[in-house]
């Protein structure tokens, strides 16, 4: 009886050691991802990468001033046009809705969530870029928001229902108007959570390339005209890293960190905001 | 009980704040005068003595526009059907659907197969779901069941930061550091003196890109979806369960398999399906590192071409406007594949979910 | 005067109130006394329609304030509730706002802007739930630092500052220690001077001695009705009697 006993303890630690071998090795990429940015991006990190325009292949130096910008506009009219979608979409869906239409819009959101990202782009191809006979940064931005509605609705969601519903009825006692309830007293409440799911969506598109690729399709200059095409940085750092010039991979790498930090920022800007908010609730 | 008829109530504790007038306050008992007139009742409920609004207007406004919102939403969806339909319709057209499975795809010739593709979406999907179910499941037992919280959190934090990573990044590790090592590996199994390279599976030039590279990559990029559901399922287990079979004298991993992993099953294939949604779609890794070739072989050394990556390179160099509708076409196969496994992935967590009485899991 | 007739109301076809006729008089403090489950936080909230807002109710018969039948069809119920106020069981302040900003909630959410009125209002109605010494100098915090029983009270004032004509009482002392529980009752005696008040509770001294007149309601029907005191010394039906000499319930 012992024997079997030891034998199954010894078989289980093994598995059980399995496990954490699995747990440790889920760990590396990231590791061996970050240490690989680092190390190749760190050394073309300057300056020069955030003011200098791209030189023709073959040329060595030159920067990506074109393609931060280009994504600074793109991703912010994204943004501008989402959030707001968003956001309401998730209001009329915990507020005003009956039951049954929010749990099918849940539904249609899980759903678009998972759409893949360049099927996106086909799309706002067909409905953008074919009218306007041109690509252009803004269907880059359409394809963009179409990409984060879906996400900023699920967040809020998520948030606006965690508010209980006493503060609502105290609202209704009040004599409050409905709206303004929503506006002032749940919209409010939720506000954190909502602020932190749009900043993560919005550093998620940041880093979208396929819809690009036929939307706002690239540009080696500097444009910030809307109805142009444009250059966005995941884009650019695509077409250098696929290049065969050794001067672009150093500016993909370098694009790659700025990207990586501009995300990372993202993140910690948002666990900011929940921690200063917590803060604020207990003073 | 009994209540006296005049009895004084006790004086309130001292440290009140200061009430006005506390000694003409009226017994429970008494009827009170008034010390004042009471102000004028007025009849009219709808008058307002601050003149406010009752954001009748303002109310239907906001009603309206968050409404719209949530059209917009709901149009969304219908109008990427609608408009990948539409797009493919030109391509359907001229070759039909029986044509998408054959295997030459020449649209310079006006050969629209897409076969290779399918294969190529198919099979990458598949050595990435290979590698990463089980990782992903084994790493989500050891975070729920064995490590303590503080290097589970971690890790978890670490497998979530991995989400984090744009795939064109990935896709740039991937090129010049992972294809590397893959070829180094794949060099090696054809130098192997077991004669490996014999097997189909391993078969032709060690060249590093390909259907192993690419599958590698969809596995590190499937891995955090399936360990977050995962370990939502996992933990899920009432606790009742791990201790009725640890009360039968089974030791941790005797409970985790005999146990806890066949009660979490159905959550865990969910959570596969969500992944292989996700990876079906990948674009931009795959892309860089599966070599661009048509062609269908069994070998992971081997270079292919999915539906995604075609779509990222052909399209904006397409010949014809119908090579473009025949790879909106291959975009719509993309769609209904993540839709419908996306949808029996969620519809399933939902009939999980109510049947054991837990709440929400996926996200 | 707020009063009803025949009032039924039932939840997604089943009956929870069969029929109840009752009036509050002005300047009285009325209670609503009866066992858990009984209907009378149900019948309260017909008073100020927040039935409106949950959808399976049913509201038939009919509900009046100074003779005016509050649930016609005509009377936007937006404007009912600034004339009847409501406080619940338990505290729920804004927890985003700010002492001050709770106080005038009801006020400034629906369109008044005045600064000098809000804050007169403000002052007004934390005097009158006896709160103001305790946070006029704090009324730029939070409130989730005050206690329980100061959080009620803020509910009350923020209640009272909206200037309704009835204030609907929803069991306000129950998560209260007694202490608590004697401050609020106290502020009610002042406050019937101007206004009605009516009060749910399940604590049968707290009816005794806090209120004027007594309901007595079982199983969604009123059973007895009258003068506190009578109700207390000399009940006409057994049912009240065995019910506050503590028989059932």
């Amino acid at each position: 009886m012992t024997q079997s006993h030891g034998l199954r303890k010894f078989h289980g630690r093994i598995m059980e050691g399995v496990c954490l071998v699995a747990a440790i090795a889920a760990v590396i990429p990231l590791f061996a991802f970050l240490w690989h940015l680092v190390a190749m991006g760190a050394s073309s990190f300057s300056l020069a990468l955030f003011t200098k325009l791209p030189l023709p292949p073959g040329e060595v130096g030159g920067g990506l001033k074109n393609a931060i910008l280009g994504s600074l506009l793109v991703v912010g009219t994204a943004t501008v046009v989402g959030i707001p979608i968003g956001i309401g979409a998730a209001v009329f869906m915990t507020e005003f809705a009956k039951p049954a239409v929010t749990s099918a819009l849940r539904f249609a959101c899980d759903v678009l969530s998972g759409v893949p990202s360049i099927v996106m782009g086909l799309l706002a191809y067909q409905i953008v870029v074919r009218p306007m006979h041109h690509f252009s940064a803004f269907s880059g931005s359409i394809a963009l928001a179409f990409i984060m509605m879906p996400v900023v609705v699920i967040t809020s969601q998520e948030m606006l229902r965690l508010v209980p519903h006493s503060l609502r009825e105290a609202g209704h006692a009040l004599g409050i108007p409905a709206w303004r309830i929503a506006a002032s007293i749940s919209l409010r409440a939720a506000a954190p959570g909502i602020l932190t799911g749009a900043i993560l969506s919005i550093s998620r598109i940041a880093g979208e390339t396929a819809p690009m690729l036929f939307t706002s399709f690239g540009n080696p200059f500097l444009s910030l005209d809307p109805k142009a095409p444009i250059a966005t940085l995941p884009h650019t750092i695509f077409t250098y890293a696929i290049s065969p010039y050794d001067d672009w991979h150093r500016l993909a790498w370098g694009g790659a960190l700025i990207l990586v930090l501009g995300i990372l920022g993202a993140t910690l800007l948002s666990r900011f905001i929940l921690w200063w908010h917590q803060r604020s609730l207990n003073s | 009980m009994e209540a006296p008829a005049t009895e004084t109530p006790e004086r309130p504790p001292a440290g009140l704040s200061a009430s006005p007038k506390p000694s003409t306050r009226p017994t429970a008992f008494q009827e009170s005068a008034p010390q004042t007139a009471p102000p004028p009742l007025s009849p009219d409920l709808a008058v307002d003595r601050y003149h406010r609004s009752t954001g009748r207007t303002a109310d239907r406004m906001f009603r309206v526009a968050t409404g719209f919102c949530a059209a917009m939403i709901a149009a969304l969806i219908l109008v990427v059907i609608l408009f990948m339909v539409k797009g493919s319709i030109p391509a359907f057209k001229d070759h039909g659907l029986g044509a998408i499975l054959s295997s030459a795809w020449d649209p310079t010739n006006q050969k629209y197969g897409a076969l290779t593709f399918l294969f190529g979406t198919a099979y990458t999907s598949l050595i990435g779901m290979v590698i990463a179910l089980p990782l992903a499941v084994l790493t989500a037992v050891a975070l729920v069941e064995i490590l303590p919280s503080g290097p589970a959190k971690a890790i978890s934090l670490a497998v979530e930061l991995l989400a984090a990573i744009p795939s064109v990044l990935l896709g740039l590790w991937g090129i010049f550091e992972l294809v590397p090592l893959v070829r180094r590996f794949e060099i090696s199994v054809y130098r192997s003196p077991l004669g490996l390279r014999k097997l189909p599976i391993f078969s032709g030039s060690p060249l590093g890109v390909g259907f192993l590279a690419a599958g590698l990559l969809l596995a590190i990029m499937a891995l955090p979806f399936i360990l977050s559901v995962s370990r939502e399922v996992l933990l899920q287990v009432p606790n009742a369960q791990r201790e009725a079979a640890y009360a039968l004298g089974a030791t941790r991993w005797q409970a985790i398999r005999r146990f806890i992993l066949p009660y979490s099953w159905k959550g865990i294939f969910g959570a596969a399906l969500l992944g292989l949604a996700r990876v079906l779609g990948e674009t931009m890794a795959v892309t860089m590192v599966i070599g661009n070739t048509p062609q269908i072989k069994a070998s992971l050394f081997a270079s292919g071409y999915t539906l995604a990556s075609v779509i990222a390179n052909e399209f904006t160099e397409a010949p014809s406007e119908l090579a473009i509708s025949a790879l909106i076409s291959l975009g719509l196969i993309l769609l209904l594949l993540s839709v419908t496994l996306n949808a029996a992935a969620r519809i399933m967590l939902i009939y999980l979910n109510r049947s054991s009485g837990a709440p929400q899991g996926a996200k | 005067m707020l009063a009803c007739q025949n009032l039924k109301i039932e939840f997604d076809r089943k009956p929870v109130l069969k029929g109840v006729t009752l009036d509050f008089p002005a300047q009285k403090i009325s209670a609503i006394i009866g066992p858990s489950g009984c209907g009378k936080s149900t019948l309260l909230r017909a008073f100020n329609r927040m039935h409106d807002l949950t959808p399976g109710a049913k509201v038939t018969g009919s509900v009046t304030l100074n003779g005016r039948e509050i649930y016609d069809g005509a009377e936007d119920p937006v404007l009912i509730r600034r004339r009847i106020g409501m406080v619940f069981q338990k505290a729920n302040p804004f927890p985003t706002l700010s002492i001050f900003e709770n106080t005038i909630s009801g006020l400034r959410l629906s369109g008044v802007g005045n600064r000098a009125l809000l804050h007169e209002a403000a002052e007004k109605a934390l005097v009158d739930a006896a709160l103001w010494d305790e946070v006029k100098d704090r009324l730029k915090s939070s409130p989730m630092s005050l206690s329980g029983g100061q959080q009620q009270r803020l509910c009350i004032a923020r209640a009272l500052a909206v200037d309704p004509e009835v204030l609907l009482m929803d069991e306000p002392c129950s998560a209260l220690d007694p202490i608590a529980t004697a401050k609020i009752e106290e502020l009610m005696f002042r406050l019937r001077e101007r206004l009605i008040v009516v009060i749910v509770t399940h604590n049968m001294q707290q009816a005794a001695r806090a209120s004027d007149r007594t309901a007595f309601l079982w199983m969604g029907e009123l059973v007895e009705e009258g003068e506190t005191e009578a109700i207390f010394t000399s009940p006409k039906k057994s049912m009240t009697e065995d019910y506050i000499t503590g028989r059932f319930g």
